[in-house]
């Protein structure tokens, strides 16, 4: 099967104070196209790090970062732009969406960006607020929201474009439980349906119950990794 | 293209995300724009006033003279081409206005004082349109001929020379052999001028009685020529020039009269002066806005950038925003200094300092002239500059890490 990541030997060491910080000790992995994993460690384990160098947000120090058959990890910033623009889609632990932009306008904003015609955008915007389930809040903004609306409308941004990879940094920190499970039902739904490759970073057991490998990280190192049945 | 719309429209979100903020912002640039318009629109109208009156009492905007009568301007450097010669070359030429005078240094006395003047022998019909005496104005009459042998003098003058209409001067000059040139007057007219100094310097007697009193036949010492507008006389000239040879100097009005000349292009440099040194205080205020604009919306230039938005695209945000603001703040302030110019266009009254005015060659009724191109010249200063100011700004935004901007807090 086709790998849609592998980092091979990622090294990224932070200075905080007058200490360095391995987030990430030669640490290779490789998620096959269509997987969903969930990345599990303690605070400072380094899985918002890797998930980072993932998404070409954060160069590491050494070490190579492939996301398909292209390697990111010596690309310009305009380019890891084009390829987070048209492959990655991201979804924050605080919802980060535009504040001065409606529900529908955040979640038309990477449309715009690529370049889709406005009627398309509108139509795929619409029917994707739908299946996250904010239908009639397309026009509210940000401030008019709950939390759990704001994570799905980030969500509705993050796959609206159909990307090949979403990578989620604790997607359910701020959301109760039931908004929990749904947006979980809502990624396992992309996920089988669309062939869309999830790897999510949490520490919340109810959502690695719905992934089908779990990789457990310890101060930047693999330290578990295991496949199951999915819930 | 499709990305100017979408930097457009978040920056003009973001310009309204803090009404406040920008509304202090845009009445700070409306009223420094105002600033700019309305007190070029005043000096502009002060300086064309000092210039058309100067070029009134010159008065022409294309004279022909000897080459020499500007550095020496005496009866002895007259034009080589004579009056009919003249007539001959420019009568039918298709010139609108234009004249052949006597214009001479010369002394005039009553029976209790004696002042110094320019003693202008001119056609009063052929320069009755572009005088600066008001013929129908003038206490008494104005000359009636170039024959007419009474003097009009300025009601200034007048004053000070202690006589009136109906009584006797001598004007006193020289001839082209260095004689005493002089003749009695019977003082016909009085006339008024925007300026005292006007009105104290000039006398007015027909053009032949110079000739005859200075002993120079049918000799001139100029030929005046007046077009459209005095900003644009090259028409003119070419025209003048084409029609005479090299024993003639022929002069644009701001070779005769340097100072005007000098003044209608400080004014220019004064504007652009103006419009940078306020633009300056405001940029103060626009640099501050986009500062803080920038730094309470770090996480969201991470976020702009974390989701595929170019570095480029960031930078093309901030500055956007920043002519949005500025083009908003200039359209109001172009409406308050046209609201406020337009009912001042009648003339606004400065008799109070009419004295110190005139010091400056500027009447006592000052009247505002907004002029298209002062406005475009203020837009497009604060424009250029406003966008320079934003350029650090906008830079430092799209300089930003995603990583590190979208987890401040």
């Amino acid at each position: 099967m086709m790998s849609a990541v592998r980092c091979i030997n990622l090294c990224k060491t932070y200075r905080q104070g007058d200490q360095d910080i391995k987030a990430l000790d030669h640490l290779s992995v490789e998620i096959e196209k269509g997987e969903f994993v969930c990345l599990m460690s303690p605070s400072g384990g380094g899985k918002t790090t890797l998930l980072n160098a993932i998404g070409g947000l954060d160069i590491p120090d050494s070490g190579e970062v492939w996301i398909a058959d292209e390697r990111i990890d010596q690309m310009s910033k305009g380019q890891l732009a084009d390829l987070r623009l048209a492959n990655i889609g991201f979804v924050f632990q605080a919802y980060n969406l535009i504040p001065v932009l409606t529900a529908q306008e955040n979640v038309e904003f990477v449309m715009q960006v690529q370049g889709v015609p406005a009627a398309q955008r509108r139509e795929k915007s619409f029917a994707i607020l739908d299946e996250v389930g904010l239908k009639g809040l397309e026009s509210r903004r940000p401030a008019e929201m709950s939390g759990g609306q704001q994570q799905r409308v980030a969500v509705a941004r993050a796959i609206v474009s159909r990307p090949e990879l979403v990578l989620a940094d604790e997607p359910t920190a701020n959301l109760d439980s039931k908004t929990s499970a749904e947006l979980m039902e809502l990624f396992t739904e992309l996920n089988e349906h669309h062939n869309t490759t999830f790897v999510i970073a949490t520490h919340d057991q109810r959502v690695q119950a719905y992934a089908r490998r779990l990789v457990r990280m310890l101060d930047g190192r693999i330290v578990d990794d295991i496949k199951q049945n999915a819930a | 293209m499709h990305m100017f719309f979408v930097l457009s429209r978040l920056a003009w979100r973001y310009l309204w995300r803090n009404h406040r903020r920008t509304i202090v912002m845009l009445s700070a640039i409306a009223v420094g724009t105002w600033a700019m318009i309305f007190m070029t629109a005043l000096t502009r109208g002060m300086v064309d006033q000092m210039i058309v009156d100067g070029i009134s009492v010159i008065p022409g905007h294309v004279q022909i003279h000897d080459p020499d009568y500007l550095d020496d301007p005496s009866v002895y450097n007259r034009v080589a081409l004579s009056d009919a010669d003249l007539t001959a070359r420019f009568h039918d030429a298709g010139f609108a206005a234009w004249a052949s005078r006597v214009r001479v240094p010369a002394v005039v006395t009553s029976e209790r004082e004696s002042r110094g003047i320019t003693l202008l022998g001119i056609d009063p019909q052929a320069e009755r349109s572009f005088s600066f005496v008001d013929y129908d104005a003038v206490d008494g009459r104005f000359l009636e001929g170039a024959d007419d042998n009474g003097v009009v003098l300025g009601a200034k003058l007048a004053d000070t020379l202690e006589t009136r209409v109906g009584k006797r001067v001598v004007l006193m000059s020289q001839d082209p052999d260095n004689e005493i040139a002089d003749r009695g007057f019977r003082v016909v007219g009085l006339f008024h001028a925007e300026m005292e100094i006007t009105e104290e310097s000039y006398a007015f007697i027909g053009k032949r009685t110079a000739q005859d009193m200075l002993r120079i036949g049918d000799s001139v010492t100029e030929v005046v020529f007046v077009g459209d507008d005095y900003r644009d006389v090259e028409p003119l000239y070419t025209a003048v020039m084409a029609r005479v040879d090299d024993s003639v100097q022929v002069s644009r009005w701001t070779e005769v009269d340097t100072y005007l000349g000098t003044m209608m292009g400080m004014m220019d440099g004064f504007m652009l002066i103006w419009v940078i040194v306020i633009f300056l205080a405001l940029s103060f205020g626009l640099v501050n806005t986009l500062v803080m604009a920038v730094f309470e919306r770090i996480r969201e230039i991470g976020l702009m950038l974390a989701l595929g938005m170019k570095p480029i695209s960031v930078l093309g945000q901030i500055i956007i925003e920043s002519m949005m603001l500025l083009a908003v703040g200039l359209l109001i302030g172009d409406l308050l200094a046209w609201a406020t110019i337009k009912p001042l266009e009648g003339g606004i009254d400065i008799s109070v300092v009419a004295k110190g005015m005139e010091m400056f060659g500027a009447s006592s009724v000052l009247y505002p002239n907004l002029s298209v191109d002062d406005v475009i010249l203020a837009n497009v200063v604060v424009m250029i500059l406003g966008f320079l100011a934003s350029l650090s700004p906008a830079w430092r935004a799209s300089r930003y890490e995603p990583v590190e901007a979208i987890t401040k807090v």
